[in-house]
């Protein structure tokens, strides 16, 4: 099924006999999924582009790049930093705003200005009824009413299909520079990416490689803005970790290639294994990795996301019990959840709703377990 | 502004419900005297008022969730409410409902600054959070104007925003985690120290619920570290257009101060007779508030500046220290002070693409001529979030309803130009009947059905955001 106009859309689910697997670019092949594939990318467009007003509206199934170039033409970005999951996943085609939306995809600037998430400020939807449904708006604050879009992030098309959605854009900044650590232990790159964070120096990414492009650990601190203030700020962070021996990179492809390596966990391309992702206090993020033994590793957020290469099957969630945050298997198969199991209460108001937005259980039915 | 009737039957079951309230609470905890309640019957929006069944001061998390168990068998509504500065009406009660303070519970639960977060009772005040973890330097963004006063409760039932909010985003943007009671007393935790919900993104749809959905007795929210420093100027402009226009300008230039205040000359004007700010005759000003080190600042302010001069400013303030950083924020810190001395008004909230200030500012004079009151624009230009002051007069028959009805008029192009009805005081029972000018029918069902899920009688604050008609079949089921 490949709908053209949302319209479409809307009658295809409410005629739908089965499940529906709901498809933007096919990158993002996270979870199970079964049923007659449902194609999103024939609505595609940007509808609206106001840099005055850092706002653009983009139908579900345009392509990222796209956005991206019309963005750049105008010094903006979408500064979440999206991740590419083709060559984690090994899958190929384009990713499109709606997948990116739907598994709030962020990178490593999360950490400083916030999750996709954070920067959708409106979504329509189709939902299992196959009704159309709008909410939020393109405003930048606006709380008229339940924030439907945060719900419609990150619910893997669960609830609804999306078909349009508005974010907030920001410039892109004039400058950049990555202070590189190298040789550090994880517990003391955790905690030099928390004084890093913790300093008024407005830090935009904090990672940890503990096998970094030479083989050896590498920790990156990242700054942007306009040249002054980042030369200012390099100087104070060089200063603040005079004894780990930083170095400063300056160049701007050499800082883009770095964090794309961190942002698409690119140490990981061609490996076997299953990979996991887990959300944790930054300070528990050592003990994360302690308790995993993987053999492979990458820490960003500051230590708070700790990307894992575990051997097939390995359950992951075990090792961490106790811990707190959540594991989710971004690539493996087996009978393991691929979403950290909630607790009762909480699954039960999970449940609740998927059974209100999708009476009939059709929409990616399973993807999220 | 029409409110449901109350339910007899509850009403008159009123010494059992109390009864079974102080069971569950210390004494002093309950308050049931007619005199006491009517300092719960309204918040902020005190052209509305109506005293509760009753009051209760719970100070914990399983007080709460033993309240609300007695009021979910009881099938009594309530109404929580954190320090009742609520412009919308969001914790006005109805005769037959119990008001939850959260006001006792104000504790510093955990603090954490290698991971950047605070925990705390969400009776605590805003500027608390702030205060608690000043002394090492680090700060709670959000910064409504009535910082001093309202609790992290209320801010997370309405999202609320503040002047700063342009670079660090409003609550929902700073929330990490919430300790929730639902209506029939299950405790539930959402999200946490880590960053992001591992299902479906509860946490979410929580932040700006206005209370409808559960009652958050704990948050974990994100602290950050100050800048090194912080400096205002002041750009005056003779017409609101121009003001508009270099708003845009200087969002389109890169720059992302940390606020854009804008004031029009009502505004200007009673904030002059007021606080006495040395603000320049001229028809429009901007504040506009950059962060840094010294030279970050220089080199920031330096680029504003330039963008303001190719609009023919009137005159360029730049603050040379605290004291002169000081007096360009005091008037626009009194500006609601000033107009309240002045007049009584009505404070509007609707938000809009910032690249139609010049239009909507010209449409809401014409209107101010039509309708015959005056307005005051003072807003929040970065983000679109304007708050237009419509000044009456409360004594005069009749010019509340002209005030309420020039007000819905101003919201309703909001909408028409693309942006909403209200950007962070929330809906209440304020903008409860326009959001059908927002939203279809479809739209609005759909957000019921999330209460539906956590709130299956609809006891939990019902007659707020959506329109009577559209809830009514809900809650009527839910009663009987």
């Amino acid at each position: 099924m490949r709908p053209e106009t949302e319209a479409e859309l809307a009658s295809m689910i409410e005629a739908a006999q089965g499940p529906l697997r709901v498809r933007g670019g096919g990158t993002r092949a996270v979870g199970r999924s079964a049923g007659e594939v449902l194609d999103v990318g024939g609505l595609s467009g940007i509808t609206l582009y106001d840099p005055g007003a850092l706002t653009m509206v983009a139908q579900a199934g345009t392509p990222l790049a796209e956005v991206e170039a019309a963005l750049a033409a105008e010094g903006q970005r979408l500064a979440f930093e999206p991740m590419d999951h083709r060559g984690l996943l090994g899958t190929s085609g384009a990713p499109t705003v709606g997948g990116m939306a739907a598994a709030n995809v962020s990178g490593s600037r999360r950490i400083s200005v916030g999750a996709c998430r954070d920067f959708m400020l409106g979504v329509r939807f189709v939902d299992g009824a196959g009704q159309i449904v709008r909410n939020g708006g393109r405003v930048m604050k606006n709380v008229t009413g339940y924030d439907l879009v945060k719900l419609m992030a990150g619910s893997w098309g669960t609830l609804g299909v999306l078909t349009e959605v508005a974010f907030k854009v920001l410039p892109r900044p004039a400058a950049s520079a990555t202070v590189l650590l190298p040789g550090l232990g994880n517990d003391a790159a955790v905690g030099a990416m928390s004084s890093a964070l913790g300093s008024p120096f407005d830090v935009t990414g904090a990672a940890h490689l503990p096998e970094g492009p030479d083989g050896a650990p590498l920790t990156l601190i990242r700054i942007e803005g306009f040249a002054e203030s980042v030369a200012y700020r390099a100087e104070r962070l060089h200063e603040m970790f005079a004894g780990h021996a930083p170095r400063v990179e300056r160049d701007p492809e050499r800082i883009d290639a770095l964090w794309r390596m961190v942002r698409d966990v690119e140490p990981f391309h061609g490996r076997a294994g299953d990979v996991w992702k887990v959300s944790c206090k930054p300070s528990d993020g050592p003990a994360v990795a302690e308790r995993l033994g993987a053999s492979g590793l990458l820490f960003d957020w500051g230590g708070g996301l700790v990307w894992a290469l575990l051997p097939e099957g390995t359950d992951a969630r075990a090792r961490l019990a106790g811990l707190g945050g959540h594991a989710t298997r971004v690539r493996g198969t087996g009978r393991l959840p691929t979403f950290q199991p909630e607790p009762a209460p909480v699954a039960a108001l999970s449940e609740g709703l998927r059974r209100r937005f999708d009476p009939r259980g059709i929409l990616n039915p399973g993807v999220m377990a | 502004m029409q409110m449901p009737d109350p339910d007899a039957r509850v009403i008159a079951r009123k010494s059992r419900i109390v009864a079974r309230l102080r069971e569950v609470l210390p004494a002093d905890a309950v308050i049931d005297d007619i005199a006491e309640t009517r300092a719960y019957e309204c918040d902020a929006l005190t052209a509305y008022r109506c005293p509760p069944l009753c009051a209760v001061l719970p100070s914990s998390t399983a007080e709460v969730s033993a309240v609300l168990r007695v009021c979910h068998e009881e099938g009594v509504p309530v109404v929580p409410r954190g320090s009742g500065t609520s412009l919308a009406g969001g914790a006005l009660p109805t005769a037959d409902s119990v008001i939850l303070g959260v006001a006792r519970m104000n504790e510093v639960l955990e603090t954490d600054y290698p991971n950047r977060y605070i925990r705390v009772q969400t009776g605590r005040t805003n500027l608390s959070v702030t205060g608690a973890v000043e002394e090492n330097d680090f700060f709670y963004a959000p910064d409504p104007s009535s910082q001093l006063a309202c609790a992290i409760a209320g801010n997370v039932a309405m999202n609320s925003g503040g002047a700063h909010c342009l670079k660090y985003g409003v609550t929902t943007n700073n929330l990490l985690g919430v300790t929730m009671v639902l209506m029939d007393g299950t405790v539930v935790e959402l999200g946490g120290a880590h960053l992001d919900a591992g299902g479906l993104d509860l946490l979410g749809v929580i932040c700006g619920s206005e209370g409808q959905l559960g009652v958050v007795t704990e948050a974990t929210l994100r602290i950050l570290r100050k800048p090194e420093g912080a400096r205002p100027v002041l750009i005056a402009f003779n017409s609101n257009e121009v003001a508009g226009a270099c708003v845009s300008d200087i969002i389109k230039a890169g720059v992302l101060p940390v606020a854009i205040e804008f004031m029009d000359r009502p505004c200007i004007v009673a904030c002059e007779a007021f606080a006495k700010a040395g603000y320049p005759d001229c028809e429009a000003l901007l504040i506009v508030e950059v962060e840094g080190s010294e030279s970050e600042i220089a080199e920031q302010l330096g680029l504003i500046l330039q963008i303001a001069r190719r609009h023919d400013p009137v005159e360029l303030r730049e603050a040379k220290d605290a004291d002169e950083a000081g007096r360009i924020w005091l008037g626009r810190k009194s500006a609601f002070g000033a107009m309240g001395q002045i007049n009584d008004y009505m404070c509007l909230d609707g938000t809009i693409p910032v690249s139609e200030l010049p239009f909507v500012l010209k449409r809401i004079g014409e209107m101010s001529k039509q309708f015959g009151l005056e307005v005051a624009n003072v807003f929040h230009a970065g983000d679109g979030n304007m708050h237009p002051l419509i000044l009456f007069n409360a004594n005069q028959p009749g010019q509340l309803e002209l005030c309420e009805e020039f007000g819905a008029e101003i919201l309703k192009l909001c909408v028409e130009v693309g942006g909403c009805l209200t950007g962070e005081h929330g809906v209440g029972i304020e903008k409860r009947d326009l959001m059908s000018v927002q939203y279809g029918a479809v739209d609005l069902d759909a957000q019921m059905a999330v209460k539906d899920v956590f709130d299956p009688q609809w006891l939990l604050n019902p007659a707020k955001v959506f329109p009577l008609d559209a809830s009514a079949p809900r809650r009527t089921l839910a009663a009987e």
